[in-house]
């Protein structure tokens, strides 16, 4: 009987592959899209307080961040571990602030550069005499939006 | 003679795979996605001379003071150790004065779009003072319950106003609403108190 012939070899079919590069392009176009390069090294570490009322951070490039908390742990033996100030790749003086304002602003688009902000990136455990100093540096500097970056608390 | 008709050979695109497969693993370890978030502050301008420091008399019952000592301890208008989780219906009761209390900022008549002559509590200032050793997670706790009483309030306003939430409303009436509540937290300069 042919209908229950068993002789036939079946096997399994083939998958068919042809659409796996269009599937990881996809894919690949959506992560080149989100990503963006952290464009320092960081040397202090910091891990940021916990609030609710929080606001996202705008355009990357009115952008200006500044770090404080202690250094990394290879940096420690150098600098010591009280908390630092980091200004682009090095450690830096709260008086070095303003001119690293000036600086950033210099490197903006003439129209972008009344909504300059600055992304304060400091520890929670960092004393606020540090903090105050670098917002006192920031308003001679005429840098007047600021932002204290926080994670959102549940 | 009849030419042979010749075929174009594909090309091999089995490597393609790999090929994307490798750019995706760079992105895939590169990305650090948006979670760029924080609270939003704006600085004072820097005092033009030293003498115009001190010409601005604000009234006592305008003023909520909030200090935080070295040991992140508050104190709000005089009353020490106060607890953060009242500040916030503390400083909503303040902003807004609803029973008109003689003790909290004077309210002024103002012309507001869709709300018509309303009396506010326009000079009204929320200031915050912290010593040299508060630390910054106790400083940025303070901010937040205080920008979260006066988005309470501006959503309560939108709510009973226009019968949304704050958020969903158009620009002219968010604008509205700020006119209503105008956030003022005021960032004075630090001062050593409370030992070292």
């Amino acid at each position: 009987m042919g209908k229950f012939n068993k002789t036939g070899k079946k096997g399994m079919p083939e998958l068919n592959t042809s659409s796996l590069p269009d599937l990881i392009f996809t894919m690949l176009f959506f992560f080149m899209i989100v990503t963006t390069m952290r464009e320092v090294t960081l040397k202090v570490q910091f891990k940021v307080p916990q609030a609710t009322e929080l606001e996202k951070l705008e355009k990357k490039s009115l952008v200006s961040f500044i770090y404080i908390g202690k250094p990394m742990p290879e940096f420690q033996k150098k600098m010591g571990t009280s908390d630092r100030i980091q200004l682009n790749d090095k450690f830096s003086e709260s008086n070095e602030v303003q001119d690293y304002i000036y600086q950033e602003r210099e490197n903006m688009k003439e129209e972008d550069k009344p909504f300059m902000t600055v992304s304060l990136k400091v520890d929670a455990k960092t004393k606020m005499g540090i903090v105050q100093e670098v917002k006192q540096a920031l308003r001679q500097a005429y840098a007047l939006k600021i932002n204290y970056s926080a994670t959102q608390r549940q | 003679m009849a030419r042979k008709k010749r075929d174009v050979p594909g090309i091999n695109s089995s490597s393609t795979a790999d090929i994307a497969f490798m750019l995706l693993i760079f992105f895939l370890i590169t990305t650090s996605m948006d979670t760029d978030r924080g609270l939003a502050r704006r600085l004072p301008p820097p005092p033009e001379s030293e003498e115009q420091k001190d010409d601005i008399i604000i009234k006592e019952r305008n003023i909520l003071q909030v200090k935080i000592n070295k040991d992140d301890n508050l104190m709000v208008n005089g009353e020490v150790n106060f607890d953060i989780r009242q500040l916030k219906d503390k400083a909503k009761e303040f902003i807004s004065n609803p029973t008109d209390d003689p003790n909290m900022p004077e309210k002024h008549k103002k012309t507001l779009p869709f709300f018509g002559d309303v009396m506010i509590t326009e000079k009204h200032v929320i200031s915050v003072q912290n010593d040299v050793g508060t630390s910054y997670e106790a400083y940025i706790q303070v901010q937040n319950e205080l920008v979260a009483a006066y988005n309470e309030l501006r959503n309560e306003l939108a709510n009973s106003q226009f019968g949304k939430a704050f958020a969903e409303c158009s620009d002219e009436e968010k604008e509205a609403i700020i006119d209503y509540y105008p956030q003022k937290i005021s960032e004075a300069e630090p001062k050593k108190y409370g030992g070292k």
